[in-house]
């Protein structure tokens, strides 16, 4: 009997069966697409980091600022050491174009120990490399006989000696004594590779080596380089990852939707087959089974095409998606089975979860009421109840309060989808409420609609509920992106005061500004005030990502401050101002003394306060640069800021500034040009947020439309009835545009509230936590209210062209059918 | 590597001359200023079980033929480069290990007077009239002590020795033969007889030459033979001392490499006939990752007739790629 009932279940591809297939193929690729890229970067990201690290057990790091090569002496003859192989590396800028190489300086006589790939096919070529600035590249790196890179305000031009296929990313090696030269830092190394004699204890080692080792400076085991490494861009795929579990509880909810008027429309044939013997469980399983199909062709197709997009995405932007994390890494795209049938099975569960509600209540229905007609739509009427919504609403206030766990917003996250649950759970209740003090009134088709609504508001749940889901989402992200992109604009406006700014390179840390090209720029007529600032890196916490330490000109500049600042006290270390940050990550707060290793030695700064920095996710320390150079003995700076006498042009400054000796290499803009750089760069890291948006938008309003349109044609016999009543099919489809317009305005209200509310969790809680940073709230209210008039005159316009088509067979034919 | 090139480089390398007298022991000691220099211990050990061993500890010092104003702790100058092999016939085939270092913050270096070159925890020093030589390598270790018994001899003409039909085409060299070792092998007790060479050049390779064969064996009574040839392209003789020959009796073919090595060779000398039969085939060296090549250097026995009249080293090098120094 199961398996006959089986074969009756091939059904015919509806539009809102095949629009559930869809929403779920669509949850299902978009989830699928972000893991596989996130894989290969992630995998790419660790081969770089194997194959750049070989076979060394520990690494010792010393950041971009480094230490005295004598420790690498002092570690090379530790017992225990088989091998210490000395590096320094760093990010150049090339000459004459906006990209940058990572230059790493290796002694290839130890590095053929600890990297023996470089150089396989044919050892005796790291020879060449002991010749004086003589580079290898990676492949793909440049196609050039010589590298120029700019170091300090000089070019400076290496030999390329060849490419090894073993490099990854955009890479140069050179020869230890080449690099500390070059880069103008003779007697210091930023790296040492160790391996240890067979058989000596690595955890051991590792603690003994740490002792050694001045602040500022660690060690670690491979795999915490590694991980750190992909961390770097874990909140943000967290983000996406999520993005595409939104997308999947869209395609459930439409699956349930269709399903829910599947059953209704199938009342009859269910109650039919239970007369013919079939069990509760039968039914329940029919269902269920249906919906599993649906699943599965979801999913298959969403795996299918997610693959197709990770190929595309990775082939057209790189691994980053946009967001700059994984630059010059270029992955290989697999495919994962595993992962596949993960995804496979899980667009199914969505489908069964989503049929789950109208299974039950198909074998809940008594077979003999259900085979007559009028009998439809039970299903919510044990919903309508007050307490699960109230909980779900309940639980997300409580779960708002909780801290990230291991940097990812998960209660922030859960918080989001137990607001979402409650919301819909609360509609039956809340709509039989509304729809119950709204006055009928002399307007037939409006009262008949009003009636309708009250009388089955089961039937219109559904519907109901799809606008909720889909437009709170919607109103959400549209709120979160929209005061994201406000508060950067504004911070941009307040972090960039001067008239004209200019900076070392485009990219990269070799480069510097000496006290001489200071001077000269101090110097020119056209000058009201400069400030330098030196850009260093400092590790405060050996598993988290380097803080960048920005020592400028002076500190009573302009800050987009937070919060309120310590009052210096005498006697106070010096002033420290941290960004949110480093405050949320490391726990400081103004007023607290900390430690921030310069030049290998601890030294106490007091912090002062905390500012709002949008560029440094990894956070950022601003100290006062007398300070710095003090400690460090450093007197190089990295950019400038220029506030110009009344009167002088931009130009002739710049013109200035590009006549100085290595004046060509500097990147001069002007405040406005850098804001619209970085608008445009806000805009397309939140590409994939605005394309998920614009998809899950659509899908909303196709949803909706199609199960408005399907509860029409359901109720064909009682137009006919009212036909026969003597209204016209004017009044028909006025009533139908009245109720689907009431609806859309009950659900697009009750959306743009719980829209609101997830929109302030993305905000401070999800963002938050996962980038560390806050930003005001701005609302886009007159895109919300354009959404909304489109959403509410859709849902009327379905409504009356469903109801046309219902009403076009004839009275009669419509009352007759069924009997 | 000719004159003209030295010019071109615009590095001054000293040549080797007739005219030198070596001095001891201030020619123990390094000569940093010529290309290239090396201490190259070989011998037989014999453990308590009465079991052979052959080793090699070799120490090379190389002046890189570049300009380089750098002023950098690690400008590469001077390499210091080592290899070790332990030929034990029960394992089959030779272990070695190599090390590279250039002479940077006192991890690797030489120094001039008095034989001290070491390369981080590998070191061969002469002090109080006694060798000293520490090896700690990736599966094999050596401690060992080598006494000199007989007093050293200056190779070729007082020690200048002609490597081609150039005047400069030429080495100072001398030797250690008869060293009684003692000490450890993999921490296990040996002694033996060892042989040490002590050459530096700056043109140490003729023109036209691809390698070379060359032995040093302790004779049973006392004495010690010394033979060397240089060979070219098609495997001939370019050059070798007056009186000497190399006549190839049987190869054995690297499985590794594919290279064939006369590993028994009939030596003339000096009217004089030595048979030499290695105490393994497989004395194969890959010392790519120091210096860039692959060589056979193996412990030999010699005899004469039917009996054997001593035990030492023979070198074949060039036959895997042409020699480059």
């Amino acid at each position: 009997m199961f398996r006959l009932s089986c074969l009756l279940l091939v059904f015919p591809l509806k539009g809102r069966t095949l629009l559930s297939i869809l929403g779920i193929a669509l949850g299902v690729a978009l989830g699928f697409a972000v893991h596989l890229i996130n894989r290969a970067a992630a995998n790419e990201l660790a081969a770089g980091v194997r194959t750049l690290a070989g076979s060394a057990d520990l690494e010792v790091r010393g950041g971009r600022a480094g230490f005295p090569e004598a420790l690498y002496a002092q570690l090379a003859r530790l017992p225990g050491v088989a091998v210490a192989s000395p590096v320094l590396e760093a990010e150049a800028a090339i000459a004459g174009g906006t990209k940058s190489i990572r230059l790493i300086g290796i002694d290839p006589l130890r590095a053929a120990l600890i990297q023996p790939t470089w150089f396989a096919d044919e050892p005796a070529k790291r020879l060449e490399l002991l010749k004086p600035d003589v580079v290898f590249l990676s492949s793909g790196a440049i196609e050039s006989k010589t590298l120029k890179i700019i170091s300090g305000l000089k070019t400076v031009e290496f030999q390329v000696a060849g490419v090894l296929e073993g490099l990854r990313g955009a890479t140069a090696l050179t020869d230890i004594a080449t690099a500390q030269w070059r880069l103008g830092r003779l007697g210091e190394l930023n790296r040492i590779d160790l391996r240890l004699q067979p058989g000596v204890d690595r955890e051991a080692m590792q603690r003994r080596i740490a002792e050694l080792l001045p602040p500022g400076v660690h060690v670690a085991t491979l795999d915490a380089v590694e991980e750190s490494g992909a961390n770097l861009s874990r909140a943000y795929r967290v983000n996406l990852n999520v993005l595409a579990l939104v997308a999947l509880f869209t395609g459930g909810f439409l699956v349930f939707s269709a399903q829910a008027l599947e059953v209704a429309r199938r009342r009859q044939e269910h109650a039919l087959l239970r007369v013919l013997g079939l069990k509760r469980g039968g039914v329940t399983r029919l269902v269920l089974i249906e919906a599993a199909a649906l699943g599965a062709l979801g999913g298959a197709l969403g795996v299918a095409i997610g693959y197709g997009l990770a190929i595309a995405a990775a082939r057209a932007g790189g691994a980053d998606l946009g967001a700059g994390f994984f630059r010059g890494v270029a992955p290989q795209m697999d495919f994962p089975a595993a992962s596949g049938l993960a995804f496979l099975a899980g667009g199914i569960a969505v489908a069964l979860a989503g049929a789950l509600l109208p299974a039950l209540d198909a074998a809940h229905a008594a077979p003999a009421q259900a085979l007559k007609a009028g009998d439809e739509q039970r299903m919510f009427g044990r919903a309508v109840r007050l307490w699960p919504g109230v909980a779900c609403i309940g639980l997300a206030v409580i779960l708002v309060f909780f801290e990230p766990m291991n940097g990812i917003p998960v209660a922030g996250y859960a918080a989001i989808a137990c607001l979402l649950l409650g919301g819909i759970f609360l509609m039956p209740w809340f709509s039989e409420f509304i729809f119950r003090k709204i006055r009928p009134n002399r307007n037939i088709p409006y009262t008949l609609a009003l009636a309708q609504l009250r009388g089955a508001p089961g039937q219109a749940m559904v519907s109901l509920a799809a606008i909720v889901a889909s437009f709170s989402l919607m109103a959400a992200m549209a709120i979160m992106v929209v005061s994201f992109r406000s508060s950067v604009d504004d911070w941009l406006g307040a972090a960039l005061p001067a008239e004209l700014y200019f900076r070392t390179s485009h990219a990269g840390e070799t480069a510097w500004l000496d006290a001489a090209m200071e001077a000269r720029v101090r110097a020119l007529p056209q000058v009201e005030r400069a400030v330098f600032l030196r850009s260093a890196r400092v590790t405060l916490h050996p598993a988290r990502p380097a803080v960048a330490l920005l020592a400028r000109d002076g500190l009573n500049l302009q800050f987009p401050v937070v919060g309120k600042p310590y009052q210096r006290k005498d006697g106070d270390p010096p002033a420290a101002w941290i960004s949110e940050a480093v405050a949320d990550l490391y726990g400081f707060h103004p007023g607290n003394e900390i430690q921030i290793p310069i030049a290998n030695k601890q030294s106490k700064f007091i912090v002062a306060g905390i500012w709002r920095d949008y560029a440094r996710q990894h956070g950022a320390i601003v100290i006062e640069r007398a300070a710095y150079a003090a400690l460090s003995g450093d007197r190089r700076s990295n950019d400038a800021a220029l506030w110009l006498k009344l009167g002088a042009s931009a130009a002739a400054v710049e013109a200035a500034l590009r006549a100085m000796p290595g004046g060509g290499a500097l990147d001069i803009a002007a405040p406005g040009e850098i804001r619209t750089a970085s608008l445009a760069l806000f805009d397309r890291s939140f590409a994939v947020t605005y394309a998920l948006e614009a998809v899950a938008v659509i899908v909303g309003l196709f949803g909706l439309s199609s199960s408005v349109g399907a509860i029409v044609l359901a109720r064909r016999r009682e137009f006919g009835m009212l036909r026969h009543l003597g209204m016209t099919r004017g009044q028909i489809g006025a009533m139908l545009a009245a109720e689907g317009g009431l609806l859309a305005l009950l659900g697009v209200a009750v959306g743009l509230a719980l829209g609101g509310a997830i929109g302030l969790i993305l905000i401070h809680v999800v963002n938050r936590q996962s980038f560390n940073w806050s930003m005001d709230l701005h609302v886009p209210y007159l895109l919300l209210a354009a959404l909304s008039l489109a959403l509410i005159l859709l849902a009327s316009l379905t409504a009356f062209l469903s109801g046309r088509e219902a009403t076009g067979m004839g009275p009669v034919r419509a009352v007759k059918e069924d009997w | 590597m000719n004159r003209r090139d030295f010019v071109l480089a615009g590095l001054a390398f000293p040549l080797v001359t007739p005219d030198y007298k070596l001095q001891f022991p201030r020619d123990h000691g390094a000569h940093p200023a010529f290309r290239q220099e090396w201490w190259y211990v070989t011998g037989w050990l014999k453990t308590a079980r009465g079991e052979d061993l052959g080793f090699q500890i070799t120490f090379f010092r190389s002046r890189l033929n570049i300009e380089n104003a750098n002023p950098s702790a690690f400008t590469p100058r001077q390499v210091i480069l080592a290899h070790a092999a332990l030929a034990d016939p029960r394992h089959g085939r030779l272990r070695h290990d190599q090390r590279a270092a250039r002479t940077a913050l006192d991890l690797a270096g030489s120094r001039e007077g008095a034989t001290k070159v070491w390369v981080d925890d590998w070191s061969l020093e002469l002090s109080e009239e006694k060798y000293r030589a520490g090896i700690k390598a990736r599966d094999f270790s050596f401690d060992l002590e080598l006494a000199p018994g007989v007093s050293l001899v200056l190779q070729g003409d007082k020690g200048f020795s002609r490597k081609g039909h150039k005047p400069d085409e030429a080495s100072y060299y001398y030797s250690r033969p008869q060293l009684a070792v003692s000490g450890t092998a993999n921490g296990e007790r040996v002694t033996g007889t060892a042989w040490l060479d002590h050459e530096w050049s700056s043109n140490y390779m003729a023109a036209g030459a691809t390698g070379w064969d060359w032995c040093g064996i302790n004779l049973d009574g006392g004495g010690s033979l010394m033979a060397f040839r240089m060979r070219g392209t098609d495997g001939k003789t370019v050059f070798a001392p007056p009186g000497v020959s190399f006549e190839v009796l049987r190869k054995w073919k690297s499985p590794r490499t594919g290279t064939d090595y006369p590993v028994s060779v009939l030596v003339k000398a000096n009217e004089r006939e030595y048979l030499l039969e290695p105490l393994m085939d497989d004395q194969e060296m890959d010392v790519r990752a120091s210096t860039g090549t692959i060589y056979w250097e193996g412990a030999v026995r010699a005899s004469q007739g039917n009996r054997q009249v001593g035990k030492g080293y023979l070198e074949l090098t060039g036959y895997w790629r042409p020699m480059k120094l």
